[in-house]
């Protein structure tokens, strides 16, 4: 027999193994998922879930695929939040302090509350890369940011009605077209393909007999 | 927690950790590869397989489970508020949405393609199952290929694929894949995408299985995650509509035979859409969800492989079908993140695949299916394995990165995989995890030309729904890349193609035909398709 427990899924009860996800045990449940249910794995954000457990004050936050069930669970799931997302064309805009301010102005309304991070399930530091974000720091937003899903879970929490998930994409977005360092060697490869100059070495190899091209293989120098 | 078992098992994995760092573990013969995948690898397990008896591609074997979709019945015969195929029919002299490109999958491979499309001034719509970007895309963890190197060339990178691809890669598909490779990686880093690169801006390049250059670029472990946010984000920017929840269940086509719209479920509602289009893009992705041969899949909810059966029913020729990618590392253990991916870059970072008794069995960077089979072999023939509650697996032993590279690699260069398992209190850094093959990847897909053609005119195909890039074997990292080459190639000729475009009346037809030549062959069933979404109950019924 296997482990139950009890859960309340948008209130009402079931009784559900204990080792299951909650994404699990709603299946279990006999529900079948059209939203709150993407990746099933970290990834996409697509199951944000709320929860509290009988008997405590605190509201927590988790993604549904990610997170256990707990005996008297009392879950709700949040698959879509409404974020603000400002439209820009990412060629014209440059990653100066204005930018911020004349996308996401509200950003600066931020009264330091700290929900935003502590409801987050991916454990990102969401106020700081706020901060960074109203200073200009780009950099050190996306950075802090890099690993966000985008759920809304924070946004959700916001007395300031930021959308810190947009926020945090846009640093990301300047930060990997314009701050970080061109690559030239990148740049370089594009233009000598461009130039057909790697034409040649391509056709001595595609025209060249099966058995040519297997030696060919299973004699590679591998980079150490 | 862990079992006695896999506690025991651990200190072997620790007793012999020091004297297998840096130990020259050999590589296999070609001789002894051929043999292991025959014996072990799922592929050839011939009881996995049904040969067609319907369609472009009757008399070829496929998986059972895809067999069984491809020869069901449309589900535009039985739908609710509908008596029959021609009341569906009827509809599409009033569509609801009227546009120049259709782009069916809100993956990289749609995003790509609807971006270009929209760049060469064609009016676009993408439509998709579950939200855009909930799709394989945004799990890719490891990173994305392109001979961009000095020591390094695309011809290099040709040769590579085509080697792990066992020599049947398409050969012009290949060569646009490599040669435009370089230029692809370029585009998403001026999108914005965040590559891993050190100071000077060189890219942080590494090994994957089968690469004979480190040619694979990161951006953390969020590789696919970077980039479908910024398509995602570049698609709205640009304001191209995106109706979400919404499937495609049959393609449409005009009197003529070519692609001109699709037949769309609002999921939510069940209520019945037509979506006109002068040319088609099929962008759906894969079909772990459909668990072949019982595998668990580290694939996302909505891969069940519904292009590969419209496009089917249409005319479109598949090919190499009856392969399929199970990505050697999978999780094990936990139950609760089983089948769950293991990113290749734990290997690739020098993390050894070891046996119960500790010891490293084979060089961890073969290929994907060459390593699959050899952990089938080390847990079924030479009963190495550690037993799970749902199996067996071997560990991979991650403590070893950090004391190749130094303390905080781990959490510099794979943070997801650190998240996923601390998540049940296991440390990566300090134990090795349990791993087993997992379903991954669809080598095969619908047959495509150059141009990204289909064999039905005006239809187009891109990303894992495609067939014969990789040949019967996918390179890691060979995925991402082709989904934004193969995707803005799509984009752009289906765009171009537009203007030739007078479509005629749209039809059904195809639909009728194919069922018809379903009874002809005796198929008689009462499965319908495409599947759309997987059901599962987690043992229910037993309880
Ligand atoms: C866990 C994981 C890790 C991976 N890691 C790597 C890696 O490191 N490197 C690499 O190169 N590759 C990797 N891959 C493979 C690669 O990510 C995928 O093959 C690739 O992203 C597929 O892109 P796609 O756009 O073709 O399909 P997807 O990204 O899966 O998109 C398909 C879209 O189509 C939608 N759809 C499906 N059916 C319908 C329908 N009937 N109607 C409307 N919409 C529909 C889906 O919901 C989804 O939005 C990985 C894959 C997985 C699962
Ligand atoms: S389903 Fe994607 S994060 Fe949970």
């Amino acid at each position: 027999m296997r482990e139950m427990v009890n859960v309340y899924i948008m209130g009402k009860k079931y009784t559900v193994p204990e080792e299951l996800t909650i994404m699990g045990a709603m299946e279990y449940a006999g529900y079948q998922l059209i939203r709150g249910s993407g990746c099933r794995n970290g990834f996409c954000g697509a199951c944000a879930t709320v929860y509290r457990i009988k008997g405590q004050t605190e509201l927590k936050a988790c993604l549904a695929c990610q997170k256990q069930v707990e005996n008297d669970m009392y879950l709700a799931t949040m698959p879509f939040f409404p974020l603000v997302k400002q439209q820009y064309e990412i060629k014209d805009i440059r990653p100066d302090e204005q930018i911020m301010m004349q996308l996401y102005p509200e950003i600066h309304k931020c009264i330091g509350c700290n929900a935003c991070t502590k409801g987050c399930p991916q454990e990102i530091n969401v106020m700081q890369y706020i901060a960074y974000a109203q200073r200009g720091e780009f950099e050190k937003c996306a950075e802090e940011s890099f690993d966000c899903v985008m759920c809304g879970i924070c946004s959700s929490r916001c007395p300031a009605g930021i959308s810190h998930p947009q926020v945090a994409l846009l640093a990301r977005r300047l930060t990997g077209k314009y701050l970080a360092p061109e690559s030239e060697h990148l740049t370089r490869r594009v233009e000598e393909i461009a130039e057909g100059k790697c034409k040649d070495m391509m056709e001595s190899i595609m025209n060249k007999p099966l058995e040519e091209i297997k030696e060919l293989y299973n004699n590679r120098e591998i980079e150490q | 927690m862990f079992s006695q078992e896999m506690m025991d098992s651990i200190k072997k994995v620790e007793a012999t950790r020091q004297s297998r760092i840096g130990a020259d573990l050999r590589r296999m013969t070609a001789e002894e590869k051929e043999k292991l995948l025959r014996e072990y690898h799922p592929d050839f397990v011939d009881d996995g397989f049904t040969v067609l008896e319907a369609g472009p591609n009757k008399g070829d074997k496929v998986p059972h489970e895809l067999a069984d979709l491809l020869q069901a019945n449309s589900r535009l015969m039985s739908l609710e508020g509908y008596e029959d195929i021609d009341a569906v029919e009827a509809e599409l002299v009033e569509p609801d949405y009227d546009v120049d490109v259709l782009i069916i999958g809100g993956g990289g491979a749609g995003a790509s393609a609807a971006i270009e499309a929209d760049e060469g001034g064609a009016n676009v719509m993408i439509v998709t199952k579950l939200r855009m970007g909930d799709a394989n895309t945004m799990m890719a963890e490891g990173g994305i290929q392109a001979a961009d190197k000095e020591n390094d060339s695309p011809a290099q990178h040709y040769l590579d694929a085509l080697g792990g691809g066992h020599y049947t890669n398409k050969p012009e598909l290949l060569y646009k894949l490599v040669t435009e490779g370089p230029d692809c990686v370029k585009w998403l880093n001026d999108l914005g995408v965040m590559f891993d690169k050190d100071a000077q801006g060189n890219m942080v390049t590494t090994h994957g299985g089968g690469t004979s250059r480190k040619r694979m670029h990161a951006a953390k472990d969020y590789s696919g995650a970077e980039i479908m946010r910024v398509l995602r984000d570049e698609v709205i920017n640009r304001d191209i509509p995106i109706v979400d929840f919404t499937a495609a269940v049959e393609l449409i086509l005009d009197d003529q035979g070519r692609a001109a719209g699709a037949v769309l479920m609002n999921l939510e509602t069940k209520e019945i859409l037509i979506a006109r289009a002068k040319t088609v893009v099929i962008a759906t992705g894969g079909a772990g969800r459909l668990h072949y041969q019982g595998f668990p899949t580290s694939n996302h909810y909505g891969a069940t492989a519904d292009g590969l059966i419209l496009a089917y029913r249409a005319g479109a020729a598949l090919l190499y079908a009856d392969t399929l990618q199970y990505h050697p590392t999978g999780v094990a253990y936990p139950s609760q993140i089983f089948g769950a991916l293991v990113t290749e870059k734990v290997r690739s970072l020098g993390a050894q695949l070891v046996n119960k008794e500790g010891e490293a069995f084979m060089n961890p960077l073969e290929t994907r299916d060459v390593s699959a089979a050899s952990i089938i072999r080390e847990c079924r023939t030479h009963k190495m394995g550690i037993s799970t509650a749902e199996g067996e697996g071997v560990w991979l032993d991650t403590p070893m990165i950090e004391q190749i590279h130094g303390e905080g690699t781990i959490e510099a260069r794979i943070p997801g995989m650190l998240r996923m398992f601390s998540k049940y209190d296991i440390d990566i850094r300090q134990v090795p995890i349990l791993i087993y093959p997992t379903l991954h990847y669809q080598n095969g897909g619908i047959r495509i030309t150059e141009n990204g053609m289909s064999d039905v005119e005006n239809l187009f195909v891109a990303g894992e729904a495609v067939g014969g890039i990789h040949g019967r074997n996918r390179l890691m990292g060979n995925s991402l890349l082709d989904i934004i080459v193969f995707g803005r190639n799509a984009g752009r000729n289906a765009s171009a193609k537009v203007k030739e475009v007078k479509s005629g009346k749209l039809t059904l037809d195809h639909v009728r035909k194919y069922s018809e030549e379903m009874v002809s062959a005796g198929i008689n069933t009462d499965r319908v398709s495409p599947l759309l979404l997987p059901t599962y109950t987690h043992g229910r019924e037993n309880d």
